[in-house]
């Protein structure tokens, strides 16, 4: 007859495996879950977010806006292509500028600009915006994404190393232009 | 045969698989549901294994690296050999799934099949929908082009809209601040280990409940399910009216799945494989990003919600279609089968089938996207401006310049985003058209920054003339009768 409080050197054995397994898979998962956040923690304060010369001031003539490409400051080795990236620099005069994500508002596609009509159109879906980023028309809630921007040294640098998102441009200079 | 025979005991013996198999094959199943509407849950299956083949034979050449994944779809499609084939088997077979799965879940939808016991076999299919949307998705990713890159933005751009979270998510999503070599490195994992090992899983899950409750018996109107009771009535239905599943069944599902198979290699052979369009290179803006055509509904939808309803719709929408789908078996777990006295599940599924089409229809042609190119390459067609005055013409100019025609169509060319301007001069009087220009409104861009007084007197002059022969423009005439009523009554004028 067995007694049910006796736990028996069997029982013991199994529940003390079960127990180290736990242990172990626990002890894994603080370098596995590590391992999977670290595109979220790695580099947040300084590569990417580091300014990037986009060319003298001389190459944006007053008055226009052009399109300029960077190479991302945080790229690794399988990136290619990608690590580029277009902007929209609208120089005002002087060295006052307005630099432009070249992704729309809504979803960000693409926006192009026509000069004859002063407006960014965006091909995906119908947004349009004014020369000065406000929103013309369309759906998106908002006016286009800007870099913070300064001259140095005649150079115009931006700091944009991360996707501007309708949801996280909070890190970005995003506020809101005036309504032309 | 002998030989044959020995060697087939040697291997039984071992494996014991011979009679659980004979024993799954020879299960009865009612008679009536050796039917080509029961075709398409194998009809998946079999396109699922294809694309397995597929995707294998894919992985020997592709290669899942930001730079170089572009140009190894260039090598599948021109230098390897038959490797064109290959992608468009792939290509078409996932569009084939995707149709497949819908069309197998409304009949299962119809027929009732979701109701008491097989409650969970229609959850796991739930979720194998969501896996193969997912795979649908992943798999547009792995073609790194132009469109999979701002494809990836719209997706990015879509999460980050998550209150809280959103720009944690996003980055999650492409495996750091820009969409680049880590994104396609994750989507790769995504797509060829992550989403096909719970997808196999999953399938086997499906099968195995099938197999273990039965086949879903054809509806009868008026034959109720109830729980107390449904057992022994399946039970007496295949034992009375029941016939083996091999070979009275099997036969249909083989052929139409042979048919299916055929179709997506004729599709492969026909049409050839998907793309890849432009270098995933962001610094070409010059591209028109569509996704592929199971999600162009989604893409439609985005242009036509009103901005305030956007976030809302991405966000809540998802959550309460599954959650619809996966409590739908709870909410009407036993009753009625038959689609004949289920009018409003007919109803909804008739609802969801037009507005998808609808909107997958409207993305053709996206009426709602300026035609960027119109204002340099759609002339204006010349009976607009045939016998104009000098300033009229000059008027004409400046509605091309000023790329108008990228948003208004003239003589059905032209954009949509805006109205057609044939006639617009009827519609609107000179004033109301300048004002319209100068203020734009109803979605219209302000041009008052943007055009000269000249130039607005010239454009409109032009618009003015935008009338049918025989119909006279809009004039107002409310005028005449505002002003003479306003010297009538001025003593007692409104407030």
């Amino acid at each position: 007859m067995s007694n049910e409080n006796l736990v028996s050197r069997r029982g013991f054995f199994m529940k003390m495996g079960i127990l180290f397994n736990g242990l172990v898979a626990a002890a894994l998962t603080v370098p596995i879950v590590g391992y999977l956040l670290s595109c979220i923690t790695r580099g947040r304060a300084n590569a990417y977010l580091s300014w990037v010369p986009l060319g003298p001031v001389s190459e944006f003539p007053e008055g226009e806006t052009r399109l300029a490409t960077f190479r991302n400051p945080y790229v690794t080795p399988t990136d290619g292509k990608t690590a580029d990236t277009a902007c929209w620099v609208r120089r005002i005069e002087g060295e006052q500028f307005q630099v432009f994500a070249v992704n729309c508002a809504h979803l960000g596609c693409p926006v192009r600009w026509f000069q004859q009509s002063s407006l960014f159109m965006c091909p995906c879906h119908g947004g349009a915006y004014y020369q000065d980023g406000s929103r013309a028309s369309g759906p998106p809630e908002r006016g286009l994404f800007q870099y913070p921007y300064k001259v140095q040294d005649g150079l115009v640098t931006i700091q944009a190393g991360e996707l501007p998102t309708p949801g996280a441009s909070a890190s970005l200079a995003g506020k809101k232009p005036s309504c032309a | 045969m002998r030989l044959m025979a020995q060697i087939g005991d040697w291997f039984d013996r071992r494996l014991q698989l011979a009679a659980p198999i004979r024993e799954v094959s020879e299960h009865p199943v009612p008679r009536n549901t050796a039917s080509w509407w029961y075709v398409f849950g194998s009809a998946a299956l079999v396109v699922f294994l294809l694309q397995l083949v597929t995707g294998i034979l894919l992985a020997l050449i592709y290669v899942p690296s930001g730079s170089e994944a572009w140009s190894s779809l260039q090598a599948l499609n021109h230098d390897v050999t038959l490797g064109w084939f290959i992608r468009a088997l792939h290509g078409w077979g996932s569009n084939f799934m995707v149709a497949i799965v819908l069309i197998h879940m409304v009949q299962v939808f119809l027929f009732g099949a979701y109701k008491f016991p097989r409650e969970l076999t229609w959850i796991v299919g739930v979720f194998l929908l969501l896996m193969t949307l997912g795979m649908a998705f992943s798999g547009q990713v792995l073609r790194f082009d132009q469109d999979a890159y701002w494809g990836l933005g719209i997706g990015a751009s879509i999460a980050s809209r998550v209150p809280f979270v959103g720009a944690t998510i996003v980055k999650l999503m492409l495996g750091g601040p820009i969409i680049a070599g880590a994104t396609l490195s994750r989507f790769f994992a995504l797509h060829v280990f992550v989403i096909p090992g719970m997808l196999i899983g999953f399938v086997c899950l499906h099968l195995l409940m099938v197999l273990k409750l039965g086949i879903n018996e054809w509806p009868m109107p008026g034959r109720l399910v109830k729980k107390a009771t449904y057992a022994t009535e399946y039970h007496e239905l295949t034992k009375k009216d029941g016939a083996p599943f091999v070979p009275y069944a099997v036969w249909k599902d083989l052929l139409f799945a042979a048919f299916i198979l055929l179709a997506v290699a004729a599709c492969a052979v026909y049409f050839g494989p998907f793309g890849p369009t432009g270098r995933p290179d962001p610094t070409i803006i010059q591209t028109v990003p569509k996704p592929d055509y199971f999600f162009l509904w989604l893409y439609a939808l985005l242009s036509l919600l009103p901005p305030s309803l956007e976030t809302p719709a991405l966000l809540i929408g998802p959550v309460i279609a599954i959650l619809a789908l996966l409590l739908l078996p709870f909410l009407s777990g036993e009753g009625e089968k038959s689609w004949r006295r289920r009018p409003i599940a007919v109803l909804t599924v008739m609802l969801i089938a037009v507005t998808l089409g609808t909107l997958t229809h409207l993305s053709g042609f996206t009426p709602w996207s300026p035609h960027m190119n119109a204002w340099s390459g759609d002339p204006v067609p010349e009976r607009f401006v045939h016998g104009a005055t000098a300033l009229q013409r000059q008027g004409a100019l400046v509605f091309q310049v000023k790329q108008c025609r990228n948003c208004h169509s003239l003589g059905e060319s032209g954009g949509q985003r805006g109205p057609a301007l044939d006639s617009v001069a009827v519609r609107l009087t000179q004033d109301q058209l300048i004002r319209q220009v100068i203020q734009g409104g109803g979605n219209m861009p302000a041009y008052g920054k943007n055009l000269s007084p000249a130039e607005t007197t010239a454009l409109v002059t032009f618009l003015e003339t935008l009338h049918p022969a025989g119909q006279a423009p809009a004039r107002d005439a409310s005028r005449d009768v505002v002003l003479s009523d306003a010297q009538e009554k001025r003593p007692g004028a409104q407030p």
